[in-house]
């Protein structure tokens, strides 16, 4: 059912590519989808652009485990908005074609920004990319059953049919359709969820028993725990004195996680993959189409009583029941670390928190922690603010509408279609976080997931809806940066003679190139999480791009030089502070705690850097003006 | 080689007062986010206090960001839509160009008197 829903979904997108392919056949067509899209499409089609797999995939799987610091991304994310609106949409409706870069140098004509805002849009829509790819294989590995890089593969070569046969005029509808159907199925989950509301074993409509795990009172005495009734064969302390030990549970070896409580130890049962010479051990088992990682997360009391069900509950009950103190709330946590036999272990583990912590900051983002740590969090508020009024796939959307007040209207539409959107996510991530349907080793795939627990029609469904939201995003970043080589490297910055159709047959095979690499880099990141990565996308785009639209709309002495000084500069400490941060060295398998820069999100720094940059080479660079 | 924008676009002269109106709303609107990053960096407990219907104040604020971004964005076209339709009609295009009203197709005012300035 899955696979056939997802399959017709697909033919009909790349169908429909070619039908309005056969249609655009001018560069304006190729680029601005002619600049006659109606503002109402256009709206819902900001929503598709916008709405990508790290909205969906990627906010649902972070509230689904670290509770409302999820929801920070949705806020800010719709907060950015507001930037677009007041600030950017109709000013740069008036000053643009094509492209960010014909907006930035409509009033220069300078080689140095042409080179520099290309260049920019190319590294966005990059960063942006990896995110969406790496969104898109998480999403087809469990739907059609292939690996997470023939996944991402398939995802590219189907966007480079896509922006190749018509540009922005399909994205534009593809972006539509895909938009329209999200925000429409993401509110028949809602609606499920709330419908089926929240229970202390929740076993997916009965269709899979809820499995309650073990757990049995132990003491510790010279480093060693026992217990009674339980074998330990092996133990291991990692890195923040976390104690794991191999026991034998009814003649089935596992790991389990000792838990101290109050002074009290206790051993709970996990799960576990290892990494052995004759294949991967799962719970203590061979890997097979029956032993897999379980699906987990449940509550383990609402509102103080256990072993309950609530039933239906209103929008405010179901939020209410979390929030409640005495709401337990069962996440899951994983740590790696090699056996006694050197074998590479993986252990899921349980990790029981308060539901008015769960629903209040702090869990990813430490705003008790250390001043550098608050600074992360205001460092990724600031840029998820800042980020989207810079982002090369949006701003070119305003190119598609006739006229400035089109654009301040689909803006509307799209700030009134994402906000329900997030809002929604708030539901559809706790619904997640609660049903017993998380996948511990991947919480890209909540949102999925949680749908599947309502049965394969709404699985397929939704899983159709999100492949769909990675093709649209992916075909808009792959409009945008084939833009930038084709119309402002090519035709612009070299200045190279190319007639209305060379253009977009350049146009054409720059997207081959950049969906080749995208492809790549979605198979390099494997295993993030996406909207972590769309969070570094925004910062780099807020950094390299709004100063120079800001200071380019209000500040009257800016100059050329000072544009695309500043570009350059948000775009080498945006990539380098990133490069150099804690989360890349865990991706590097290094230590985070060896790495130089001390923060993951770079934008309290590197935006304020951009800004200050083109204040003061544009004040050196006054009489070049 | 300067690149004009991908559609005609005629004399907003309106223009200076949305620029005006946006810059406030954006202030507003950013003061209000501030607030919330500010309660989170400063007094973090202070978001986990119930203050409506079992909800905390970080999930109201947090809603309210999203709600009061949308009350804006309806204000702000209200707003401007009111000035566009008040200088289309006392100062008429001076540049030639099709005011928006009749280029997105919707009926435009053509009471005598109106155009006086032109």
């Amino acid at each position: 059912m899955a696979i056939i829903v997802f399959i017709a979904f697909v033919v009909f997108v790349v169908g429909l590519s070619f039908y309005l392919g056969s249609k655009a056949k001018s560069s304006s067509s190729y680029y601005a989808a002619g600049g006659q899209i109606h503002w109402g499409v256009n709206g819902i089609a900001f929503a598709g652009d916008y709405l990508s797999a790290a909205s969906f995939l990627g906010i649902c799987g972070l509230i689904a485990t670290v509770g409302y610091d999820g929801f920070l991304y949705s806020i800010g994310y719709l907060a950015g908005w507001i930037v677009a609106l007041f600030v950017v949409a109709e000013p740069l409706k008036k000053l643009g074609k094509y492209t960010f870069t014909d907006a930035v140098d409509a009033n220069y004509n300078s080689r140095g920004i042409k080179l520099a805002a290309a260049i920019s849009t190319l590294v966005v829509s990059l960063c942006y990319l990896i995110p969406q790819m790496v969104g898109a294989g998480v999403l087809v590995e469990p739907l059609l059953g292939i690996p997470h890089a023939w996944g991402v593969i398939l995802v590219g070569v189907i966007v480079i049919t896509i922006v190749a046969t018509a540009g922005m005029a399909s994205t534009t509808y593809v972006q539509f359709l895909k938009g329209a159907l999200l925000i429409v199925f993401s509110t028949v989950l809602v609606w499920v969820v709330l419908g089926r509301g929240l229970s202390t074993q929740p076993d997916q409509g009965g269709k899979v028993p809820f499995y309650q795990y073990a757990q049995v009172q132990a003491s510790i005495a010279d480093g060693k725990i026992s217990t009674e009734g339980l074998e330990i064969l092996e133990q291991v302390e990692v890195k923040g004195g976390l104690i794991f030990a191999r026991v034998n549970h009814q003649g089935q070896e596992n790991w389990w996680y000792a838990s101290e409580t109050d002074g009290a130890l206790t051993l709970k049962e996990s799960q576990s993959i290892v990494a052995k010479t004759d294949g991967k051990w799962i719970n203590g088992a061979l890997e097979s189409e029956t032993n897999k990682l379980r699906p987990v997360g449940n509550l383990e009391q609402i509102r103080g009583e256990k072993q309950v069900e609530t039933g239906s509950l209103s929008l405010f009950g179901f939020l209410a029941s979390i929030t409640d103190k005495d709401t337990i709330v069962r996440t899951w946590k994983n740590v790696s670390f090699n056996d006694a036999a050197g074998d590479k272990v993986t252990v899921y583990y349980p990790n029981d928190v308060r539901g008015d912590r769960i629903m209040r900051p702090g869990l990813k983002f430490k705003v008790e922690g250390t001043l550098l740590e608050r600074l992360d969090f205001l460092s990724l508020m600031l840029a998820l603010f800042l980020g989207t009024a810079a982002l090369p796939h949006i701003l070119i959307r305003y190119y598609t509408v006739p006229s400035p007040a089109s654009a301040r209207k689909s803006t509307i539409v799209a700030i009134a279609s994402i906000g329900f959107f997030y809002i929604l996510t708030l539901f559809m991530g706790l619904g997640a976080m609660v049903n017993g349907t998380m996948n511990p080793a991947d919480n890209n795939m909540a949102a999925p997931l949680l749908a599947r627990s309502f049965g394969e029609l709404l699985f397929a469904i939704i899983s159709a809806i999100a492949f769909a939201t990675v093709l649209g995003t992916v075909s808009g970043l792959i409009v945008a940066a084939s833009g930038a080589v084709a119309h402002d490297l090519f035709d612009r910055y070299l200045q190279i003679k190319m007639d209305d159709r060379q253009k977009v047959t350049a146009g054409k095979i720059s997207a081959f190139v950049v969906g080749g690499i995208a492809i790549i880099l979605g198979i390099l990141f494997k295993g993030m999480n996406v909207s972590f990565l769309v969070g570094l996308a925004f910062a780099v785009a807020a950094s390299a791009n709004l100063p120079a639209i800001v200071m380019l709309l209000f500040w009257k002495k800016t100059t050329a030089k000072g544009i695309a000084a500043s570009i350059v500069i948000g775009i080498v400490s945006s990539l380098g502070l990133i490069a150099f941060s804690p989360e890349l060295y865990s991706l590097y398998g290094l230590n985070p705690l060896d790495a130089p820069i001390p923060f993951s999100n770079p934008g309290m720094v590197s935006i304020p850097l951009s800004f200050l940059t083109l204040v003061v080479v544009s004040l050196l660079t006054q009489k070049q003006k | 080689m300067l690149h004009g924008p991908a559609a005609p676009v005629g004399k907003d002269p309106a223009g200076p007062y949305k620029q005006r109106l946006g810059i406030w709303m954006f202030l507003f609107y950013a003061l209000f986010y501030a607030g919330f990053v500010a309660i989170n960096l400063l007094n973090p407990l202070a978001m986990g206090a119930i203050v409506f219907a079992g909800l905390n104040l970080a999930t109201v604020y947090g809603i309210a960001l999203i709600l009061v971004a949308f009350i804006q964005a309806l204000v702000y076209d209200a707003m401007c839509r009111k000035k566009e339709a008040e200088l289309e009609h006392t100062a008429p295009s001076r540049s030639g160009k099709v005011p928006e009203a009749q280029r997105s197709g919707k009926p435009t005012s053509k009471k005598p008197g109106k155009k006086g300035k032109a």
